[in-house]
């Protein structure tokens, strides 16, 4: 751990304060530049873009999944048996295909010739946008990067919760219900209240993995989307790094992808390290 | 399972007495839960064949004729069925069985470190109180928050300082340190649940220490050790961004980068999606079969990690 994430860690914070290009690859000692990588990074305007983009896309995409997700947990522990087990089931599918394979499978549905997507959109009399091309224009590659990471992410969180909310002391909800409390109310004061712990991890997890997506993306921008207004956050490091040799830049934009994430998730650690206290 | 059915029963035999006074007699409230319980029965099969739906795609597409998938209607049962596509990618010089191989290497070595790791470390943080101990479990969180894209370049000039690029010992080194924070965490709500007192118990029964814990805790925590493992190896297997990296080489390909070199090449003279769909096939079935098997402790090792110790 420490060989794995201790030095990158550090060389990051190192770098992000220093002029790091090609002639240090080639081992000139780097020059202390103080805060003139962040300064770049941002009168570069793009930075500001992708950073505005990223967090939209991460709340938009988290509380599309936990609402979903919490949906699903509730509809899991109402139905029959049987309905349970194949939910589960295909639950269990999409949480365990591979990112790479998930992106194939709806880089097919919304393939612009032959995809499935299309064909029923055109079916129902609606033509689809941009002709079918979802991937070449920057909304609906959005659409189709949010169906993906929703599918992808909300099995997690759906049997977590399920698995929290059969933990719920039901006890307690009929004597709720008894007292003439209806399911909004025994959700908001009872369920919520007792799966927090729960809840609280889920939804910090969430976010952290949300406004990191990178995957997702790189392999959707191989069926040919503008790079540059598609880029999130993870991207856009990867691309000054990797292809423009800016690592000091690259490595700025990663301390404040950093300190986003503290300040998005902060009240959630807070809170889980005051439910961890001993 | 059996709470469940338990409590539903109590539930439906109640009289229920509302806070007027009135009753109202079973009959009708559970009729109308019954009409509730089937139309979200009936959403919830929706919502299955929604969230199955993808994966059957794949399925049926890989078995279908390309020409077929390139017609205007869908093909939406495997009614032309054949296997030409995986025999295609399975047969002679094709580059499927080297990925496969480096996949296995790198992902059975990931897999062993980050259990022995994994295994003390969740041991340390929930047998024993010591001065950091918060703060061991906030730098774990801290470290999922990281954004490992731009750890990549450090990463990078790691290995290659090291002279471990495209070798089965650098990668798998980063893939441990990228997986051990996650297992400690789910590990530790396990280790929790074995009582301490369990072991000393034996010890008074005249075992000593290692004993003890070798014939009483060790067995206790096979299934958070199963658990873990089977995470390990599913971060492992379908990694990507870091393979992307610290990979470079065509020849050391683990099997996503080779999805994804397969695909790439493929856009060029319009994809061939029954090709495309089969290699997809081929990397998702072993894990989605696993995955089945094990999932339950999974969500019960996070959720437990996140509760308890």
């Amino acid at each position: 751990m420490v060989v794995g994430f201790g030095y990158p860690v550090v060389w990051q914070f190192v770098t992000s304060f220093q002029e790091f290009g090609l002639a240090q690859q080639f081992g000139q000692p780097p020059v202390f530049t103080g805060l003139r990588n962040y300064v770049g990074v941002f009168t570069e305007g793009r930075a500001l873009a992708v950073l505005a983009r990223s967090i939209i896309f991460c709340l938009v995409n988290s509380s599309l999944i936990m609402v979903l997700g919490f949906g699903i947990a509730q509809v899991m522990r109402a139905v029959y048996g049987p309905v349970r087990v194949v939910l589960q089931v295909s639950m269990v599918l999409a949480w365990a295909t591979p990112v790479i394979t998930s992106v194939t499978i709806f880089r097919w549905l919304f393939d612009n010739r032959t995809g499935l997507v299309n064909w029923v959109l055109r079916q129902v009399g609606v033509s689809p946008p941009h002709g079918g091309a979802w991937l070449s224009s920057v909304g609906t590659f959005f659409v189709v990067a949010t169906v993906v990471v929703t599918w992808m992410s909300v099995p997690f969180v759906a049997l977590s919760l399920y698995s929290a909310l059969t933990q719920v002391d039901t006890d307690c909800v009929d004597a709720a219900r008894i007292d003439g409390a209806g399911s909004a109310q025994i959700t908001r004061h009872i369920i919520l209240p007792s799966i927090r712990p729960v809840l609280t991890i889920v939804v910090l997890l969430q976010l952290v993995w949300n406004l990191r997506v990178f995957a997702q993306i790189r392999l959707l921008q191989d069926a040919g989307a503008p790079v540059s207004q598609t880029d999130l956050l993870g991207n856009f490091i990867f691309d000054l790094g990797m292809g423009r040799n800016d690592f000091g830049g690259s490595a700025a934009v990663s301390v404040l992808v950093l300190v986003v994430t503290t300040i998005l998730t902060a009240p959630y650690v807070r809170r889980m390290m005051r439910d961890d206290a001993p | 399972m059996t709470r469940d059915s338990l409590t539903r029963r109590t539930v439906t035999r109640r009289t229920t007495i509302r806070r007027d006074g009135t009753r109202r007699t079973m009959n009708r409230h559970s009729l109308t839960r019954q009409a509730g319980k089937i139309a979200l029965s009936a959403l919830g099969v929706l919502i299955a064949l929604v969230w199955a739906f993808p994966v059957y795609w794949m399925l049926v597409s890989a078995v279908t004729p390309n020409a077929r998938l390139r017609a205007v209607t869908p093909t939406f049962f495997p009614d032309h069925f054949t296997t030409r596509s995986f025999a295609r990618l399975l047969g002679s010089g094709s580059s499927f069985w080297p990925a496969l191989r480096m996949s296995l290497t790198v992902t059975s070595v990931a897999v062993v470190v980050v259990l022995v790791c994994a295994f003390f470390g969740a041991l340390a943080v929930s047998r024993f109180q010591f001065r950091g101990r918060k703060g061991f479990i906030l730098s774990v969180l801290f470290i999922q928050m990281l954004p490992a894209e731009g750890l990549f370049i450090a990463q990078y000039r790691l290995l290659a300082n090291a002279g471990m690029l495209n070798r089965v010992g650098g990668i798998a080194i980063l893939y441990a340190a990228a997986i051990i924070p996650f297992t400690v965490w789910m590990l530790r709500g396990f280790v929790a649940g074995v009582p301490a007192e369990l072991e000393e118990a034996a010890m008074v029964d005249g075992l000593t220490r290692t004993q003890a814990f070798r014939r009483v805790t060790l067995p206790l925590l096979a299934p958070g050790l199963v658990a873990s493992g089977v995470y390990a190896f599913l971060q492992a297997w379908n990694e990507f961004t870091i393979a992307l990296v610290a990979l470079p080489a065509n020849s050391s390909n683990t099997l996503p980068l080779w999805l994804r070199g397969f695909m790439t090449a493929s856009v060029a003279r319009g994809v061939d999606w029954a090709q495309v769909m089969a290699a997809s096939t081929l990397i998702t079935v072993p894990v989605i079969i696993l995955f089945l098997v094990v999932h339950h402790h999974m969500t019960a090792g996070v959720v437990s990690g996140a509760v308890k110790g």
